[in-house]
């Protein structure tokens, strides 16, 4: 029997019993549509992390210990020099910038307003590292860094709360903070709380006008030359640091290094074992489609083993009898994992669509469908048709033609 | 020698010949033709055939001898469980005897495989069974058809076409086994059974479930097919349905009691 034939002849079978070929599907359809769609998920929500991560993925994040060693040296704090020793090319090769800041709470008036915000000094490099943008008027410059400028740039809740919607609006304004005034000359975007209620200042104002502290700083963010030098440069940062502050040993350091590349392989890692464990759950649903397809084909062998003696009665044989049931069986799962797969990725492509809807967090979130898990997955559609169908069909081969025409 | 094939007349199916591999079934029959041409279509030598279900024995053909030439019309009779169906299964290679031999058109088919027995039905057999003849679902026409499918023959349609023309179903192609009457699921059953152009016809109780109409017309039928110099072999509870015959064997508890030929045969009467 040639497969045109037994094509025609399976479709025909499939068709007779229409709602039953259908519901048999489902099964499949299901266990492949969930195991795409989720797989798209977890890649979506990697993607749209890592998008949002990968500028900053070069930053280190260098802060002071809380808590000093009982019985040890007691711990230095990080001063201007610690961010001069970093920055000297000749200790380092792989740290190409160094922001000091200070920050602490503050009480910000405006003209009628008081806001309680996140004072933050430090330098002009301080806006582009942490990679945000103006809204209105323009970050201070390193001249107003080096003079002392009495100038603060808001973030966006700071400016709202306290001149209004449009950030154009508190440009020149004058806000006072602990009795000092000082002028607006910016106001940042927006990316979400906490980094929305910050004033930030040049690091010489901070501590002349506000906080004091010397030469004390409380936060260093270092910027390796690029994402792949972190891991180099935090080694620089933990030994140079080491060295000023007389450390011997790693747990008496007094201060801490986090660098986000490290938390973010981390984070990836754990979403991919995640995104693994969720498609093994549906996939699951799959052996279940699979018993499906296996209980159907045994219920249409023995439904037609009139017409199987029959067929053989007329000349066919025990392989032609195996073909018609197995394709049967394989054009059952394998349309049902074709269906399958375009409901998973309609459904991929429908939440890329419909996320942004659910607000700004969304907004770059799509699940992405990965040709692996297409081909996976039905490929294991087509392997559960081979599979379920096989024993059915070899069953309906090996019927013995007088024993099938005495069936009624 | 050489032209064997044209020592049958063909009245059905004459254009499927030309459809067919020429080789195949001549090639079998020249080499394994012991008794060469003119031999016995069928020989049986001794068969027996038992039953095993569990510890129960049951013994429903018991030494049984039979030959039958070829171009005969034979009738096979007997009461309920006398072993018609089981002869012809054995006949019609769709079962092998438990012991004896069994040569059919000269080669002996008694301990073949499934496949090989399946080729050889596919070859040489055309069957006409009781009732549900016909795989449900599946047009008339394409009834028809599957012998050449399962032989492997890729032009069919016509063959098909002429063969239910032959059997007066030109009209009736396209239905389904549900929209056809007994009589007319018999004749396409016919028609099916005489496209591979089969040396041998066996028909176990063809008109068993029709009226006296339809019978005659199937009888009809058959009659013109065996005086076109087929063989046919019909098993039948009715005495006027065998009288039909040339020959009519008659058995019982799986022996044959008796075996007489017949000088007139009945014409039927529609
Ligand atoms: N597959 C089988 N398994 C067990 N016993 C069987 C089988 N086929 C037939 N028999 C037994 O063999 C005997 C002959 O059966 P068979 O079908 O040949 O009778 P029959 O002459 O065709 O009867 P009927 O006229 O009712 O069709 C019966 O006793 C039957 O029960
Ligand atoms: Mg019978």
């Amino acid at each position: 029997m040639n497969l045109g034939e037994a094509l025609r002849v399976a479709l025909r079978g499939l068709r007779a019993n229409r709602l039953r070929s259908a519901l048999t599907m489902l099964g499949i359809i299901i266990g492949v549509a969930s195991v795409i769609l989720l797989v798209a998920l977890g890649n979506g929500v990697q993607t749209s992390v890592n998008e949002k991560i990968q500028p900053l993925a070069n930053l280190i994040t260098v802060v002071p210990s809380v808590g000093n060693v009982p019985g040890g040296a007691p711990p230095k704090d990080l001063i201007d020099a610690d961010v001069a020793a970093l920055q000297d090319k000749t200790l380092s090769r792989d740290i190409a910038a160094v922001i000091p800041a200070t920050s602490g709470k503050a009480l910000v008036d405006g003209d009628a307003y008081r806001y309680r915000a996140n004072v933050v000094g430090t330098t002009e490099q301080w806006l582009e590292v942490n990679n945000q943008d103006m809204s209105a008027g323009a970050f201070f410059d390193e001249a107003q860094v080096r003079s002392t400028a009495r100038v603060v740039v808001l973030g966006s809740a700071v400016a709202n709360y306290l001149y209004g919607d449009d950030p154009a609006a508190a440009l020149g304004k004058p806000v006072r903070i602990n009795r000092q005034t000082f002028r607006v000359i910016g106001v940042m975007q927006s990316v979400g709380e906490p980094g929305d209620g910050v004033v930030a200042m040049p690091l010489p104002t901070v501590r002349r006008y506000i906080f004091g502290g010397g030469d004390k700083i409380n936060q260093m963010i270092v910027q390796a030359s690029d994402a792949n030098a972190v891991p180099a440069a935090e080694n620089d940062v933990i030994r140079i640091l080491s060295e000023r502050h007389r450390i011997k040993d790693s747990a008496n350091r007094d201060f801490e290094v986090q660098s986000l590349r490290s938390r973010l392989d981390t984070f990836n890692q754990i979403l991919r074992i995640l995104t693994l464990f969720t498609a093994a759950v549906a996939a699951i649903s799959l052996v279940v489609g699979a018993i499906g397809v296996l209980n159907i084909m045994l219920v249409s062998v023995t439904e037609r083993t009139r017409e199987i003696g029959i067929r053989k009665a007329i000349g066919a044989t025990r392989r032609a009898i195996l073909e018609q049931f197995l394709i049967e069986s394989l054009l059952l799962a394998g349309l049902g994992g074709l269906i399958g797969v375009l409901v998973g990725v309609g459904l991929s492509v429908l939440g890329a669509n419909v996320a942004p809807s659910f607000g700004p967090t969304f907004a770059t979130f799509a699940p992405s469908v990965t040709i692996p898990s297409v081909i996976l997955s039905f490929a294991i559609s087509l392997a559960i048709g081979l599979v379920a169908g096989g024993y059915p069909a070899n069953r309906a081969a090996r019927l013995r033609p007088i024993e099938a025409l005495r069936y009624q | 020698m050489g032209d064997v094939p044209s020592c049958r007349k063909v009245p059905i199916g004459r254009s499927v010949r030309c459809c067919l591999p020429d080789t195949g079934p001549y090639a079998i029959r020249l080499i394994g033709g012991i008794g060469g041409w003119g031999a016995s279509m069928i020989q049986i030598e001794d068969v027996t055939k038992v039953y095993r279900m569990g510890k129960v024995e049951v013994r429903a053909l018991e030494s049984v001898d039979l030959t039958i030439d070829d171009g005969e019309f034979v009738a096979i009779m007997g009461p309920s469980g006398s072993g018609k169906t089981t002869l012809m299964n054995i006949v019609g290679c769709l079962d092998v005897p438990t012991s004896g031999r069994y040569l059919l058109d000269g080669t002996d088919v008694s301990r073949l495989s499934d496949n090989r027995l399946a080729k050889i039905r596919s070859r040489k057999i055309g069957f006409v069974f009781q009732s549900f003849n016909l795989v449900a679902r599946t047009s008339a026409i394409r009834n028809v058809e599957l012998p050449l499918v399962y032989a492997g023959v890729r032009i069919r349609r016509h063959a098909a076409r002429v063969a239910l023309e032959q059997v007066g179903l030109g009209d009736r192609l396209k239905h389904m086994p549900n929209e056809l009457s007994g009589g007319q699921q018999q004749r396409v059953a016919i028609a099916r059974a005489l496209i591979n152009d089969p040396v041998l016809l066996l028909a176990d109780e063809p008109t068993g479930n029709l009226d006296t109409a339809a019978s005659a017309e199937i009888l009809k039928i058959l009659g013109a097919l065996n005086d076109a110099g087929r063989t046919v072999v019909i098993i039948t509870h009715e005495e006027e349905v065998a009288r039909f015959a040339k020959r009519i064997v008659r058995m019982r508890d799986g022996r044959i009691v008796s075996d007489q030929a017949q000088r007139i045969r009945t014409e039927v009467s529609a």
